[in-house]
């Protein structure tokens, strides 16, 4: 049974447990029930099946609920999530910005929600002629020469932008001698997963003591077995690389291609062009720079841009322009196209929710919006320099700004014990424990979402913990979050003996309970 | 600028407060002449209505599913989705929230994702699912990579009725990876021998059933000759409504069960987003990719959900992780989940009961045009006429009739060849009005 490793069960303070608007919510496999539907579906007559006899007697082992009973179910369990709607959600590398409700609205639209990828292209021009647009604003934002749409996510567009870069070497003919990435060890996990799931070897690349990658330890690096490096700009650090101009030189003067993780374009974007810097490959996550919603998880999109040199190689579907119209062109016969990376066309829904917020903000808004997300990062740290340590020094950031735990030492706290305690002042915790070449990153990205009132509160709240940490003061960080709906969970167990779905119970448990 | 909070004094006091005179001193670390001086070459902002306005005349200028006679498929299905539905995965919770790295305050996705999960296990029969790939066509990609894993071999079988898009994006991920792949000729009638082309360097085999072209194959023999091998059986489908009439992939012996879950929950919206349904054996969650949620408890004994089993994926393991994924499609996998709540396992079997009754209704008024000894909701035609010139006529005259098998697989001589879908959508008229617009070329 679930509760024989309580620790100690809370003193039931009401008699449901519930705490007035703080509702707990059994699982649907609690409270459906195998007879009830919440859709009414007149049956057909009676018919002989064609199924190969391969019908199956009886209906899925799945209870139903009544519209009423399931609207009140994913209710109840919203509520026990936190969201950028409700609240300020710092988490740095992930962007989490304001979601448009223009942008749900558009994407709704019947004209773009309700057409199938496979009706004849003639009845979704208007589908193709966003899609051309969307692709304009993105070259021309980055300066790039082709963009490939279809990735369905950032990791996605990653995978799609390093085939290309495998496609162009493949091609050289140099594909049995250059294996090799270099990625940086700041560099999110999905890079070297990335290389190494399309048969490249990865060698690490050090930063500096700075935080930043110098042209020096990456032409330590560098040599004819090398095919690509792949480097987030900014970084994960959230730093500019300085040198990055002439990382791409050299990168490009060994005959590799240069990959960059645009995870963090959202603080350049419309300040900076990265197809002036030298890239080869960027995947554009359009959940942060373009604020499509996280969702939970996804869906996200990942379109990639290409450099003139890897532009024939992007994978198909590519658009075609046809005199005033674009056409798909969904198959790679006769081109250098690498293949293809997903069915269909990609994440319609999400181009319309980007080109919906691209319109908004317009190019002056999309500066705007960089260097709002810009001061607001710095805003915070000039707030917070003078209590928290940073690994690399007091120094101008881009849209996030970093803190380790060093300031944390002698006091017996770690930056999990003070991102917990940030959950009970209402706030979701920064990213905490990355970048991995940090030792206790708290990594904070407020974005250009947060109004001054916004930051200055979330400001003295982090100061507050901060002096009762250096006070010695633990109560606020032991056991916490104390008024989540959840205390902390036990990690270790879920993954030693993992339940990964819900399972009748035994009688004898139920009757031991 | 309307999305944008701060005023001009607030950033000048901003400025003050951090140090420095002007926002380009915060952007020191770029190169000067990188700096773009003024604004891209890209229009200004557009006020809300301005940008409704513009997007909505380009909507205009598509044919929505809902607006004619409809009978397209191959992979994306038109259903009816409850209102229910799109108003609950827009609540402010789900639709802004994180990937629940912080379960004390994500308990409604973690619970939601459970309970996924539990649902598409119990719907394929197999042990455990995850919480969800970006869609069908990645997920059997993956599916392949894991069979390599398990096996420790390198050669994936692909069916002739597998999507011919899926086989693509395996055979793309698979060539990048250095693996083989062979795939089987276009195989209409589902009469290939796939059985024979299993040997001892076979990872894998991939079927799907119903397949592209609207045959329900029997898995049973195929499973049969994959366990004699020491090869794996990847089950795949594109129609998750199927589930509720068919045999399920796990009771035929799948041992990796990929699926797309767009037709439960989701509307078509031109490809995507969509949400991919993937299971397996208890005995492999260690080789699966995507990410997993599980039960445990708290620090006060009440149950609870955490990401699970995150050793195998890349924010820890990077070069070695099992894939490079990191997101799953968390609101499609809600989506998913709500409609197959408000279903339940009764609605579930008579919707798919009266997506097959008008199938059959269909296939009945086109006669000896259908293919198919066996089908769902789906089947192939033979038109005396060369059948994307056909489709395009039909759309002219306001009847969205199918998919063309040469939009799918152009220069395999199948250009006679018309995937015509029925679901709980169409009409008795609409059926009429295809018969009668399709008569002519039969």
């Amino acid at each position: 049974m679930a509760h024989e490793h309580a620790i100690a069960p809370q003193p039931r303070q009401t008699f449901t447990g519930n705490r007035a608007l703080d509702i707990e919510e059994p699982l649907l496999f609690d409270i459906g029930r195998a007879d009830t539907t919440g859709v009414d579906i007149d049956a057909p007559g009676d018919f002989a099946p064609r199924l190969g006899g391969l019908e199956q007697t009886r209906a899925p082992d799945l209870p139903g609920l009544s519209e009423p009973e399931a609207v009140r179910h994913y209710v109840r369990l919203s509520r026990m999530n936190y969201s950028i709607d409700a609240g300020l959600f710092p988490l740095g590398s992930c962007t989490m910005k304001h979601n448009p409700r223009l942008n749900e609205k558009m994407a709704r639209l019947l004209g773009f929600a309700d057409i199938h990828p496979l009706q004849p292209q003639s009845t979704v021009r208007g589908a193709t002629a966003l899609m051309a647009e969307l692709a304009h604003w993105l070259m021309t934002l980055t300066n790039m020469s082709a963009v490939a749409l279809s990735p369905k996510a950032g990791a996605h567009g990653e995978l799609a932008g390093m085939m290309a870069i495998k496609a162009a070497i493949v091609a050289r003919g140099e594909q049995a001698t250059r294996n090799v990435v270099l990625v940086p060890d700041s560099a999110h996990g999905t890079n070297p997963a990335t290389a190494a799931l399309i048969g490249f070897r990865v060698r690490s690349v050090p930063a500096g003591e700075d935080g930043l990658v110098h042209p020096a330890a990456v032409r330590e690096k560098l040599g004819p077995d090398v095919a690509a490096i792949m480097l987030t700009n900014p970084n994960t650090c959230g730093l500019f690389e300085r040198e990055v101009v002439e990382i791409a030189a050299a990168v490009h003067e060994a005959g590799a291609y240069f990959y960059c993780d645009g995870a963090n374009f959202n603080a350049i974007a419309g300040k900076v062009r990265p197809g002036d810097l030298g890239i080869d490959a960027m995947h554009i996550n359009l959940h942060k720079t373009f604020s499509t919603p996280h969702g939970g998880g996804g869906p996200g999109a990942g379109p990639v841009v290409l450099s003139e040199r890897l532009a024939p190689f992007a994978p198909v579907p590519f658009l075609r322009r046809d005199g005033e119209d674009f056409t798909l062109v969904e198959h790679a016969t006769g081109s250098q196209a690498f293949g293809r990376v997903t069915a269909f066309h990609g994440q319609m829904g999400m181009y319309v929710r980007a080109l919906a917020y691209m319109y908004s903000h317009g190019a002056d808004g999309l500066k705007q919006a960089a260097e709002d997300a810009v001061l607001n990062a710095n805003y915070v740290r000039a707030c917070l320099s003078n209590i928290m340590s940073q690994p690399f020094g007091d120094r101008p950031c881009m849209h996030e700004v970093l803190f380790d735990e060093t300031w944390l030492k002698n006091t017996g706290l770690t930056t999990l014990d003070f991102a917990k305690a940030l959950i009970d002042e209402g706030y979701h915790p920064m990213t905490v424990y990355f970048p991995l070449v940090v030792k206790g990153a708290m990594l904070i990205e407020p974005t250009e979402s947060e109004s001054r009132a916004s930051l200055d509160l979330f400001v003295m709240a982090m100061r507050d913990l901060a002096l009762r940490a250096l006070r010695g003061e633990k109560e606020r960080f032991e056991h916490a979050p104390r008024f989540a709906p959840r205390a902390r969970l036990d990690e270790t167990r879920a993954a030693r003996s993992p339940v990964l779905k819900w399972r009748k119970r035994a009688p004898v448990a139920d009757a031991a309970e | 600028m309307r999305y944008l909070p701060h005023s001009p004094q607030d950033r000048a006091d901003m400025l003050a407060r951090i140090g420095v005179e002007k926002i380009d001193d915060l952007f020191v670390d770029a190169p000067r002449d990188k700096l773009i001086d003024g604004l891209v070459d890209l229009p200004r902002r557009k006020s809300e209505l301005e940008a409704e306005r513009a997007l909505a005349r380009m909507a205009a200028r598509n044919t929505p599913a809902s607006s004619v006679p409809f009978f397209v498929g191959a992979g994306a299905y038109k259903h009816h989705v409850p209102a229910a539905v799109d108003h609950l995965i827009q609540r402010s919770e789900f639709l802004t929230s994180y990937t629940p790295y912080q379960p004390e305050i994500a308990q409604g996705t973690l619970q939601y994702l459970f309970e996924f999960q539990t649902q598409v296990a119990a719907l394929t029969a197999m042990e455990v699912a995850n919480a969800s790939m970006y869609d069908g066509s990645t997920g059997c990609a993956e599916a392949v990579l894991m069979a390599h894993r398990i096996t420790r071999r390198r050669k994936a079988v692909l069916s002739g009725g597998l999507h011919p898009q899926y086989a693509e994006v395996a055979r793309t991920l698979s060539a990048m990876a250095g693996d083989a792949v062979e795939t089987m000729g276009p195989d209409v009638s589902a009469r290939e021998d796939i059985v024979a082309r299993i040997d001892k360097d076979t990872s894998c085999v991939v079927v799907q059933s119903p397949d592209v072209f609207g045959n329900v194959r029997d898995l049973r023999p195929i499973a049969e000759a994959c366990q004699r091998n020491g090869a794996l059986l990847i089950a795949v489908f594109t129609e998750a409504v199927s589930l509720g009439l068919l045999t399920p992939p796990g009771a035929m012996g799948a041992d990796i069960v990929v699926g797309e879950g767009q037709s439960i929950g989701n509307g078509l919206s031109f490809g995507g987003p969509y949400v991919g349904l993937f299971a397996t054996r208890e005995k492999f969650i260690r080789n699966m990719p995507g990410r997993l949620c599980g039960e445990t408890v708290d620090a006060n004994g009440k149950r609870g959900f955490v990401l699970t089993l995150s050793t195998r994926e890349q924010h820890i393991r990077r070069e070695k992780a099992t894939s490079n994924i990191c997101t799953n499609s968390g609101l499609c996998a809600l989506a998913f989940t709500i409609h197959m709540t408000l279903l339940g396992g009764r609605g579930l079997r008579e919707l798919a009961r009266v997506n097959h009754a008008n199938a059959i209704k269909l296939a009945d008024m086109l006669g000896d045009a259908v293919l198919n000894r066996s089908f769902f909701n789906e089947f192939t035609v033979r038109v005396k006429a060369d059948a994307a010139a056909l489709v395009e006529r039909l759309a002219a005259r306001g009847v969205l009739a199918g998919v063309p098998v040469s939009r799918l697989l152009p220069g395999a001589g199948l250009d006679d060849l018309l995937i015509v879908a029925s679901t709980e959508i169409n009409s008795d008229d609409d059926r009429a009005t295809l018969a009668a617009a399709l008569k002519e070329a039969l």
